[in-house]
């Protein structure tokens, strides 16, 4: 097992809900990744982090923008991997890479993979690689102790969901909503039968992504699942005017990760 | 009239590959609706009703078969070879796109989709979707890069009048491909209501296939009317390659005819530097855009490169994974041509014959002159003349008033 696999399997044993944000790689600038990662360290139980894609088919504006921001600041794999191997306590904080398949082909599956582990990286998401097509990917995976977390929406058949969930490591990613990454006024209804039908089929943590942008969401959903991962809604405070003030933004992220820790009834938020 | 029906090909594995090209690349939520579309084609493939249906329109409504026209003044220019032309541009709506979205409107209504969407560069696809739309009475959103509805106003502005919505896309370089991804974040969160009529042999799986098949009149014709006018099959056929639609619909009932020598031209742009040109089978490597594994324009990243063409119509990143496959077994020859080589040859078809080709059609024009004028007299090279010239006719008067100036 990896740090990821130890932590959120810890947390679920003590019936800790895991609160996974996600942010950029990048935008602004990786100065500013690092400085976010450290105000989490001690909120978040896991961070995805997004590897900047020019052609991101599975998210919603707030994230194709800040990638889009990533992109033009020049960040680049390298610098990536370079920011989190500089860290100074790299397993603090398990990081997940959120990466499109169309980033990993092209480095090859064996050196991204490698490349992941080197800096730290504990799991991987790969949003535009089906099941079917992710063999592959797994065997390498499995063989350097990286995580595939494979994703399960609300239009997967329950055939298919169950050998899905059956194969996910980590955790298993649960789309609430069918459709793109962003903040939604409503959950559907039928969330809730939909994840407690999932985590029967599944051995790792279920965790609820997609759409949840208030804490008073994420509460609702951690009553059936085992954790949440906020995006958008914390995407959304570097998107503004940014007038020198960067710290600002690190901290406004860092209240808001504390308000959905609390919602999800982590001590330390209180 | 047996060549104007309509005949599903070969399909590809069951992940959807041609070789090793193609496959899903999708998120998750589409998968459901992938293998719907999948299922519905197959059986409508199956179906006597559908392809009467198809058929029917495909003759009184786009006035099918196209002819194929031999042009003796281009011939005599080019010296060598006979050229003919397969006249797509006489198509209702003025190019072959319009075989497509007639073919993927009437699966969607026979799937009870209430909705329609598409994604446009030029707009030349936007108007085929909104055009069998309003023939069907569906709702069609078009997605269209907010660059491209500045440059292409006309189709705009017909896309209206046929009753479509135009959405004008932001993000990213704002022009076709982002119209591609915005178009799937659409039918991901609408896929129970919505049909997502794709433009080219590009995407995942089971787009390619059904694309191709849907064009695949445009060879079946050729062949046919060779025999008929000329006797036997031609030496040479060649078609521009954008996603590769008209090229994969002309090639798709010949690749078993091995003595006709296939031939596809990408966009060369102003050079064979990176971000000079939209020619991916030419200077690209295997990697994933849009759903799909095939040849693709990338940095060492991953990042897909900004690419630049004359032509609308060809300036796009990516190629259907089926022309990657051709190249690899090299049943097809893939090359490029300049932009300033279209635009010649697009004022020589002008002065010659009498018909004014689309800037993207231009670039296969130009390698046919190029091919004839090296073979002997008895070799017959047919050109697929994929679109009319009437939407570039702006366009080149800027191109030649700024030669003008320098």
């Amino acid at each position: 097992m990896n740090e990821l696999e130890l932590r959120l399997g810890r947390q679920r044993a003590a019936g800790k809900k895991a609160l996974i944000p996600f942010i950029t790689a990048g935008d602004p600038d990786l100065d500013t990744t690092s400085a976010i990662l450290d105000a989490l360290s001690d909120v978040a139980s896991a961070c995805e982090l997004g590897i900047p894609y020019s052609d991101p088919i599975a998210d919603g504006p707030v994230i194709q923008a800040s990638y889009t921001r990533a992109l033009e600041a020049g960040t680049t794999l390298e610098q990536i991997a370079r920011m989190l191997a500089c860290r100074p306590t790299p397993s603090a904080l398990p990081l997940i890479w959120m990466v499109s398949y169309a980033i990993i082909y092209r480095q090859g599956l064996d050196s991204f993979v490698a490349r992941a582990r080197q800096s730290g990286v504990s799991g991987l998401i790969v949003p535009d690689l089906l099941f079917e097509e992710s063999d592959t990917l797994q065997a390498v995976c499995e063989r350097e102790h990286l995580a595939l977390v494979q994703l399960i929406t609300p239009t997967t058949t329950s055939e298919r969901a169950q050998r899905i969930a059956a194969a996910s490591r980590g955790f298993l990613y649960y789309v609430s909503v069918a459709g793109i990454t962003g903040e939604r006024n409503a959950l559907p209804a039928e969330l809730c039968d939909n994840v407690a039908r999932v985590r029967e089929w599944s051995d790792v943590p279920v965790c609820v992504g997609f759409g949840i942008s208030r804490p008073e969401q994420a509460r609702q959903v951690a009553e059936v699942a085992d954790g949440v991962v906020i995006g958008s809604s914390l995407v959304r405070e570097l998107s503004g005017d940014w007038g020198g003030s960067e710290t600002s933004a690190v901290e406004r992220i860092r209240q808001k990760a504390l308000a959905f820790a609390a919602a999800l009834g982590h001590p330390q938020a209180d | 009239m047996g060549e104007t029906t309509f005949e599903p090909g070969p399909p590809p594995d069951a992940s959807g590959r041609f070789g090793e090209f193609g496959g899903r690349f999708v998120p998750e939520t589409l998968m459901r609706a992938l293998r719907e579309l999948e299922a519905a084609y197959d059986e409508a493939c199956r179906d006597p009703l559908f392809q009467r249906q198809l058929a029917d329109l495909l003759k009184h409504y786009v006035g099918r078969p196209s002819p194929l026209y031999f042009a003796r003044r281009l011939t005599e220019s080019a010296g060598g070879a006979q050229i003919w032309l397969k006249r797509e541009d006489l198509n209702h709506t003025g190019a072959h796109k319009i075989n497509n979205t007639l073919g993927q409107v009437l699966l969607a209504q026979r799937m009870n989709k209430s909705r329609i969407i598409a994604e446009t560069g030029a707009g030349q696809h936007g108007v085929a979707t909104a055009t069998a739309c309003a023939r069907f009475g569906l709702p069609c959103v078009v997605y269209m890069g907010e660059e491209d509805v500045r440059r292409q106003a006309p189709n705009v502005f017909s896309m209206r009048l046929l009753g479509a919505t135009v959405h004008p896309v932001q993000s990213g370089s704002r022009t076709l491909r982002d119209a591609i991804n915005e178009a799937m974040r659409d039918w991901m969160a609408s896929v129970e209501t919505t049909h997502y009529v794709i433009g080219s042999v590009v995407g995942p799986h089971p787009f390619p296939r059904m694309v191709r098949d849907f064009q695949s009149v445009i060879g079946r014709e050729t062949r046919r009317q060779a025999i008929d006018q000329f006797g036997r099959l031609p030496d040479l056929v060649i078609a521009s390659v954008g996603g590769g639609s008209n090229a994969a619909g002309m090639f798709s009932p010949l690749i078993g005819d091995d003595g006709v020598e296939l031939l596809g031209v990408e966009a060369g742009g102003r050079s064979s530097q990176r971000g000079d040109h939209a020619a991916p089978l030419s200077h690209g490597q295997p990697g994933i855009l849009h759903g799909s594994f095939s040849y693709v324009l990338q940095d060492d990243d991953g990042q897909t490169l900004p690419v630049h063409s004359i032509s609308a119509g060809l300036d796009y990143p990516g190629v259907g994974p089926e022309h990657s496959h051709w190249k690899a077994t090299g049943r097809v020859r893939y090359t490029s041509c300049t932009d300033d080589r279209a635009l010649e040859a697009f004022g020589q078809l002008a002065r010659l014959e009498g018909i004014l080709p689309a800037l993207e059609s231009a670039h296969a024009v130009a390698v046919a002159l190029e091919q004839a004028s090296r073979r002997s007299a008895d070799d017959i090279v047919v050109v697929c003349l994929s679109g009319r010239g009437d939407k570039d006719a702006a366009e080149v008067r800027r191109l030649l008033g700024e030669d003008d100036r320098t």
